[in-house]
């Protein structure tokens, strides 16, 4: 916490900017509230700083999604098609092909690259579909409570359930082979542990003053929920996110090495999926399953890091524990 | 109780939901990529009972479940319910042996790491364990067929079998029993190293929770030891919400299984299941959505019902 608190008329933000601040010449509320912001980033920085697995975990995020972002710069598409690819079968790592070919002569090093593409896009998507689903849930059974509440939670004890990956599995059976497919059927599939945790939260920020101060100013439902109650639950579902990008990753490989991913575009889980197919695991060729599974393994361990070192920065239970 | 059955209803709604009103025509589903005949269409369609309306459909379906049918699989020919109980045991087997293996060495390193907190043990185990939490289940038996059964291309001796739940040729019990375990060490390690981590982490915190009740203080100061402390006093209470937990992740557990017997051909129900989804068969596929679901919701049932036997502050 800063020493020095911010006048509390930068509190609120709708409407407060129309008065003039009230020492003349000092710097206005906007501006303060800016200062505030500031101050605050650079207090979570610094926090987040001190836990180096987290720092470590960042630093390999940044990484892949350099990679994955400028993979079209040094991989050439036409060297990914099976029938025009460069080198010969199975060739052990060399200099011309770091990680070694594939079975049908493809580099695996081009393959993993290009395969981070898709992998990191439906995790996130995957993410942002089920945080989506699992704050919006959270937050409106927290706050009317009641049947409502009841019913929603009701809902997602239930989701919570049912084990994740055979309800995955059989929504990506029973709808098309696509990337979109995918992506809902992990999306719908994972958000009620977002759910609890929001409704959670949300019921003890409701508890606060500032909540009954907004009704009795005459907030409705979708204020007190969009300006009041969302603001405070987000720190922890960002936390929330980070970690659950990690899971729809492994879940998006899964599903694709069941061959219930998209078969037109390459991915981690479809790389194995082939490389399966193709007998590397009985002729022993190493160069080609290893790659794709380091990777993904990385990449989720990344993000649980940084998930890990956000929730302990964030969640006031755990930062003593750590 | 009551809330088990209301899930087991949704589990019926959702299977039925998911398998004949989602795919459109699930016919269509089932044989696409294949030269099929109209005829042949309708011939399955009848055989299926999908030429009558919905709500009769329902009826069949659920009138079905009351009595164990689950319908006839697309691939085999068979009643589903017969082939999940012939595959049900080798999956039991499975399962049971890699939960009771990965819940006994998570409890113990995350009582270690949460007694030792910040130590090197603590801080190696806490890494260790996240980094194989991270690591894709199939993708580590693949690695371990391709290291232990297929000797790294002819470096290493083929230690252990590549997949399958019996050699053949082998007679006897005892000769029997010894193949089978022979064939369960790679299968089982896959599973242990995938779900120890969260045994341990849960271990870790709630221990971790409990270090600073009084009673410890009270206990250390009437002169016990330390490891008596953590034996007598500390354990105990954190063993609760683990237990509880432990059993809430056997839907993790299960889909663990599934990856573990689709690499080592292990002809169990995930095995079943990853068969059945490649055609795809739709039935067979239903059946054993309903029956994973059901025996999760069973298993959060036997949690409700033991807890109270373990804590009795919650026998009210």
């Amino acid at each position: 916490m800063s020493a020095v608190e911010p006048p509390p008329a930068a509190a609120g933000g709708t409407g407060a900017g129309s008065e003039p601040p009230p020492g003349a010449g000092g710097p206005g509320p906007r501006a303060l509230a800016r200062q505030r912001r500031r101050r605050a980033a650079a207090a979570f920085w610094r926090a987040y700083a001190a836990n180096p697995a987290g720092v470590a975990g960042l630093a390999g995020l940044l990484l892949f999604i350099l990679v994955a972002l400028s993979a079209p710069l040094f991989v050439d598409t036409a060297d990914l098609s099976v029938t025009r690819a460069p080198g010969s079968p199975y060739q052990p790592p060399s200099a011309e092909y770091p990680l070694g070919t594939d079975n049908f002569g493809r580099s695996v090093l081009d393959l993993v690259v290009w395969g981070s593409r898709v992998s990191l896009t439906v995790g996130f998507l995957a993410t942002l579909v089920s945080v989506a689903l699992g704050a919006l849930i959270g937050v409106v059974a927290g706050h009317f409570g009641g049947w409502t509440g009841t019913v929603l939670m009701r809902v997602t004890d239930w989701f919570l359930v049912l084990p994740t990956l055979v309800l995955a599995i059989a929504l990506a059976t029973v709808l098309d082979r696509s990337v979109f497919t995918v992506i809902l059927a992990i999306g719908i599939t994972a958000w009620p542990t977002t759910a609890r945790l929001v409704r959670a939260q949300t019921l003890a920020v409701e508890a606060r003053p500032y909540i009954e101060r907004a009704r009795a100013l005459g907030g409705g439902h979708w204020h007190i929920m969009g300006r009041h109650v969302l603001p405070n639950v987000m720190p922890l579902v960002l936390a929330q996110t980070t970690l659950m990008v990690a899971s729809s990753i492994i879940a998006e490989s899964t599903l694709a090495f069941l061959g219930l991913g998209d078969p037109t575009t390459i991915s981690w889980g479809g790389i194995l999926q082939d490389a399966r197919n193709a007998g590397a695991v009985s002729s022993g060729v190493w160069w080609y399953l290893l790659p794709p599974g380091l990777a993904i393994a990385l990449v989720a361990l990344a993000f649980t890091l940084c998930g890990r070192a956000l929730e302990g920065v964030l969640n006031p239970r755990l930062r003593e524990r750590r | 109780m009551l809330g088990s059955v209301v899930s087991l209803l949704a589990v019926m709604l959702t299977g039925f939901f998911l398998f004949r009103i989602l795919p459109g025509d699930p016919v269509r589903t089932m044989t696409q990529g294949r030269a099929v005949t109209v005829e042949q269409l309708a011939e399955l369609r009848r055989q299926f009972g999908l030429d009558k309306p919905l709500p009769q459909q329902f009826l069949d379906y659920c009138l079905g479940l009351l009595r164990f049918d689950l319908g006839t699989s697309f691939q085999y020919r068979a009643p589903v319910a017969e082939l999940i109980a012939e595959r049900l045991w080798p999956t039991v087997l499975l399962v049971g042996t890699g939960t009771v293996i990965a819940a006994m060495l998570g409890l113990w390193l995350g009582t270690r790491a949460a007694w030792r907190r910040g130590s090197v043990t603590d801080r190696l185990s806490t890494g260790v364990a996240l980094t194989l939490w991270s690591v894709p289940t199939f993708w580590l038996g693949l690695i371990l067929i391709v290291v232990f059964a297929g000797g790294l291309g002819g470096v290493l001796p083929h230690l252990f079998p590549t997949g399958g739940m019996a050699s053949p040729g082998v007679t006897g019990f005892l000769p029997g029993v010894l193949d089978v375990a022979h064939h369960m060490v790679l299968p089982v390690t896959t599973m242990v190293a995938v779900v120890y981590a969260q045994y341990l982490l849960i271990m870790r915190s709630s221990l971790l929770d409990e270090m600073g009740g009084d009673y410890l203080v009270t206990a250390r100061a009437k002169g016990l030891r330390d490891a008596l402390v953590l034996r007598r006093h500390a354990v105990p209470n954190a063993l609760l919400p683990t237990v509880t937990l432990i059993f809430l992740n056997l839907g993790g557990v299960v889909a663990g299984a599934i990856l573990v017997e689709a690499v080592f051909s292990w002809p169990g129900l995930g095995m079943l299941f990853y068969e059945a989804l490649r055609v795809p068969d739709l039935p067979l596929v239903q059946g054993l959505f309903i029956f994973f679901s059901a025996s999760v919701i069973f298993m959060n049932l036997l949690a409700d019902l033991v807890y109270p036997l373990l804590d009795p502050r919650v026998r009210t």
